[in-house]
């Protein structure tokens, strides 16, 4: 049953990923008008323009150019950067690493905090604690992450100087307990309010449920009743709503990354977009809407794995 | 009508929520007086001196300069015994600048300090907010009128329309928001605050699709709808006159929801220089001047712009938690 669950799934990205296609190509080939005069500089001569145009292949129909653009993302070959010429597949490669050496610990952390506060708190639910933390959690979504960055960074950093302000090294774990660790901490605090705010939910539709009753009808401590039972139900929707921030969080984490000069994915789109380096936007867009596509059905398969009474249609 | 008038009674009950929309009806009220230009209209005029501090800090500065004055060292730099040539004229100068600047008078402090150039931070953070919220509401306008006109073609025609607009959804949710935020506004070049509300609203149109789609396949089927086909309403009437107003109040809960989203949106995209023009602020653009800044110790600037934001943000938060629950009461 889960293979045809799959087959039946992995033939719907066909359509999704043919509008994704779409959609990049008309925005950069249609909207974004002729690269050639980006590209030609400030003094443009006719020779230069239309050299280029037959370089980047936009002398040729619209058709044509969408077949250039299919073939591209099928051959995983995007060229190269229009301003520093780097092959796209190569920034790729060297600027994944940075981005995970942030997010895996910073996932990590945020879920694991929240999850501890979301249970307390929603068992605590209506009183006075629950209602002040639920206020609280609104008015530390409702500053710009923005703020966040710039105040950590300058009164933890600048002015305390107990992290480096910004910056990158070489080795892992220089850069996992140096120049990362500000980074994270800023991610799990901007994350901690809506996170908390969503797994409470979570757990008030857990200890609502018969089982819990039931549970503390045979005379379970409450202690038990909400680590062991509620918490392993709980664990299900939170697990899967990790796994869907990923995608997200690797284009998302761009101010985190810019701020702390992180060479990360992140930082490299808010570079290409200041540039109006087309080759890289269209890379990234593609490349992480099929991690979209992948993930949530890895999503879905992970669902149906820790939820037995889950059925894959 | 007396629908809406229980569910305003309902609302009424609840204070956190009444407490909420009287701080949210404010900052309309004194966004619509600038957008009039009653207050803040000259926002933009350098009334006090560079990076002017607050007026309740002005006090303790003041002492903390006239000690710093004293200890540093008085008299003339030692130049090695070489008498400076254009002193006279240097000292000329000097005198005519601050005779200049004493002459426009300008401020040395101000309620809430100035800007680098001058500004005063209260008028700016007024005017900012007039055209963060003015972005907010009307790109949530847009989108919740796209979302509303495709789900409710999808789900009431159902077929083919609605296979193209699920296709068009599962599209634009594949790609992440600020992703596809970010590569429309780089190709558009252009800022300016029509652009920001057609980004923000052309790709924040899915979540509200998704629920008035589902509402009217619920709807369509019910009584009320096949009683109004049987006495020969049109497609059109029984989708707009009969279904729509049972559905309204999912379209107000989401409108209200996307006004936050997208001001938040607004902030990001003015802060990184996609968004309005150097010639308007808003609270993101405020932000944007703060980094440089915070190494000067001036913080006025992002303490007000942040407070704005946090203060509106937050009482639109609170006041759509109210609104929805006033609205569904089975949620209880």
């Amino acid at each position: 049953m889960t293979s045809s669950f799959l087959v039946r799934r992995l033939w719907q990205f066909v359509p999704t990923l043919a509008g994704v296609v779409l959609l990049v190509f008309l925005l950069f080939n249609w909207v974004g008008g002729d690269p050639a005069y980006l590209l030609a500089g400030k003094i443009p001569n006719p020779e230069r323009i239309a050299e280029i145009r037959r370089g980047l292949g936009v002398d040729q129909p619209y058709w044509v150019q969408l077949g250039i653009f299919a073939q591209q993302i099928a051959t995983g070959d995007f060229g190269s950067s229009w301003s520093t010429n780097e092959r796209v597949s190569q920034i790729f490669a060297t600027r994944l690493g940075p981005s995970l050496t942030v997010l895996v610990p910073l996932l990590f952390i945020s879920t694991v905090l929240s999850m501890g506060a979301a249970m307390l708190v929603a068992y605590w639910r209506g009183s006075l604690t629950d209602r002040a933390i639920m206020i609280g959690c609104t008015v530390a979504q409702s500053v710009s992450i923005l703020v966040y960055i710039l105040v950590f960074q300058y009164w933890l950093a600048y002015r305390l100087g107990w992290f480096p302000v910004q910056g990158w090294g070489g080795g892992l774990g220089e850069n996992l307990l140096g120049y990362a660790a500000l980074p994270v901490l800023v991610g799990v605090v901007v994350s901690l309010a809506p996170d908390i705010r969503l797994y409470r939910s979570f757990f008030l539709d857990e200890i609502g449920q018969d089982y819990v009753r039931t549970a503390r009808a045979k005379g379970l401590a409450e202690g038990r009743v909400m680590w062991l039972h509620v918490m392993r139900n709980a664990a299900i929707p939170i697990a899967t709503n990790v796994l869907m921030q990923l995608p997200g969080l690797l284009a998302g984490a761009f101010l985190i990354e810019r701020f702390f000069s992180i060479p990360g994915i992140g930082r490299e789109v808010i570079i290409a977009v200041e540039r109006s380096d087309f080759p890289v936007i269209k890379a990234v867009t593609v490349y992480v809407a099929i991690a979209t596509m992948v993930i949530t059905l890895a999503a879905d398969l992970l669902y149906r794995a820790l939820d037995p009474r889950v059925q894959l249609k | 009508m007396s629908l809406w008038l229980l569910a305003w009674r309902r609302f009424l009950r609840d204070r956190v929520g009444v407490a909420a929309l009287a701080v949210v009806a404010a900052f309309v009220a004194l966004a619509a007086a600038s957008a009039a230009g009653w207050v803040a209209r000259d926002w933009s005029g350098e009334v006090g001196v560079s990076y002017a501090p607050p007026r309740f800090l002005a006090a303790k500065i003041n002492e903390q300069e006239d000690k710093s004055a004293a200890a540093a060292p008085s008299g003339a730099r030692d130049d090695y015994g070489i008498p400076d040539p254009l002193a006279a004229e240097l000292a000329e100068i000097h005198a005519r600048l601050s005779g200049a600047a004493a002459a426009e008078s300008r401020e040395t402090t101000l309620v809430f300090g100035a800007d680098k150039w001058g500004r005063d931070v209260v008028k700016k953070a007024i005017k900012g907010g007039e055209t963060s919220l003015a972005v907010g509401v009307a790109a949530a306008t847009l989108a919740a009128l796209i979302g509303t006109l495709a789900g409710a073609a999808a789900g009431y025609y159902g077929g083919w329309l609605d296979d193209f607009f699920n296709w068009l959804y599962s599209v634009f949710t594949s790609i992440p928001y600020l992703l596809l935020v970010l590569a429309i506004a780089a190709v558009l070049g252009h800022k300016g605050i029509a652009t920001v509300i057609l980004i923000l609203g052309l790709t924040g149109w899915t979540g509200i699709f998704r629920l008035i789609r589902a509402e009217y396949l619920k709807h369509r089927v019910r009584e009320y709808v096949l009683a109004a086909d049987a006495v020969g309403a049109s497609d059109a009437r029984r989708m707009f006159a009969h279904i729509l107003p049972n559905v309204s109040h999912v379209v107000l809960v989401q409108l209200s929801l996307h006004v936050v989203l997208f001001i938040k949106s607004e902030v990001i995209l003015s802060f990184l220089g996609f968004g309005v023009g150097v010639d308007t602020v808003s609270w993101g653009s405020m932000l944007a001047e703060a980094p440089s800044e915070l190494i000067l110790g001036v913080w006025w600037q992002i303490a007000a712009a942040t407070l704005a934001m946090a203060l509106a943000v937050t009482a639109f938060s609170l006041f759509t938690d109210s609104l929805r629950d006033a609205l569904d009461p089975r949620l209880g």
